[in-house]
């Protein structure tokens, strides 16, 4: 996928950045203010893929190689089930057992903000390498139909 | 509350319109377009519900899906598809509809639908009266799908762990020999 016109490229640069805050403000707040984890996620995802479309697939995996989506990925889920036993420490699976700190600030309700920011790692990396390998795909699928329309 | 039922019948009509569109029409990309729109009004009517949470994961996620599927899966020359529809499909989906209707007027046709948000079972009244004191967290959506069931959290990630895991081995470009399908099929 080779990109789209100059217009088009210009004003990815400038909104992708504001996006990516976006997505993380969601992310952060998500315990405080509608959103969470999944929901920034996917935006963070859809500046990815605005990158994608806009600039190609190889702009794209400069900034987001498809190995480190990939680590991301795995290392999201992981997380998640690392925190899940580390309420074990204190009696059960998934038992809140960080400080809960005080309500309505950034630094509170405890292992929930790390929950969200493993769940956002996991759902916008998986999210991007799923539309990736959907462009590569066609790409590929559509190069080998018209060579065989050419022999 | 406030009466809210002018608007989501109204959005209600909207959506049975795009889907029936979405179903009926020859073109892929209006088929695609027709299911986003209705994506979009249900997004609207959880904001009406007062579903803000629910509303803005619908919205990106509808966003995402209506990429996807315009970008990556239709190809350019194969939008029109020539399928005819099965009888048999036909009849079970009217049975199953008279069916739902059927069961929906024994439920509720002697009393009539419960407001809005009522009764509040045991459990969620639970959440809502715990859900501040016992987590600290503000949203108290947050507070129930992170920490009282954090393990269905789990599992839905471990869905999407595995759905991708999936589509990434069926879409792989290394070790793929050519001709593969066939051969093994």
């Amino acid at each position: 996928m080779k990109g789209m016109t100059l217009i088009v490229k210009t004003i990815t640069d400038f909104v992708v950045a504001f996006i990516v805050v976006f997505g993380a403000y969601i992310v952060l707040y998500g315990h405080l203010t509608p959103g969470g984890g999944f929901a920034g996620g996917v935006i963070i995802a859809c500046a990815f893929i605005l990158l994608l479309l806009a600039h190609g697939s190889d702009a794209a995996f400069a900034v987001l190689p498809e190995k480190v989506a990939h680590i991301f990925d795995s290392a999201g889920a992981l997380a998640f089930l690392i925190i899940g036993w580390v309420g074990v420490t204190g009696g059960f699976f998934f038992l809140n057992v960080f400080g809960r700190g005080e309500a309505f600030r950034l630094l509170s309700s405890g292992m929930i903000l790390p929950l969200n920011i493993a769940i956002a790692f996991k759902v916008g990396s998986s999210l991007f390498l799923v539309f990736a390998a959907l462009a590569m795909f066609r790409r590929r699928s559509f190069r080998a139909m018209i060579e065989e329309e050419l022999s | 509350m406030e009466n809210i039922a002018p608007q989501l019948y109204t959005l209600l009509v909207f959506m049975v319109i795009g889907s029936i569109v979405a179903v009926e029409t020859k073109n892929l990309l209006s088929a695609v377009i027709s299911v986003s729109a209705v994506g979009f009004a249900l997004s609207v009517a959880f904001l009406f519900m007062g579903a803000p949470d629910i509303a803005i994961t619908q919205l990106v996620v509808e966003v995402l899906v209506l990429i996807i599927l315009i970008r990556g899966t239709i190809l350019l020359d194969n939008t029109a598809v020539e399928t005819h529809r099965d009888t048999l499909a036909v009849v079970a989906s009217l049975i199953f509809f008279g069916l739902l209707l059927g069961f929906g007027a024994m439920i509720f046709g002697s009393k009539g639908f419960p407001e809005f948000g009522e009764p509040l079972m045991r459990v969620s009244r639970v959440y809502v009266q715990t859900g501040l004191p016992a987590t600290y967290a503000a949203n108290i959506v947050t507070s129930v799908i992170l920490d009282f069931r954090a393990y269905d959290t789990l599992g839905e990630a471990t869905v999407l762990f595995t759905s991708v895991l999936g589509a990434l081995a069926l879409l792989r470009k290394d070790g793929k020999v050519k001709g593969e399908e066939v051969a093994t099929a």
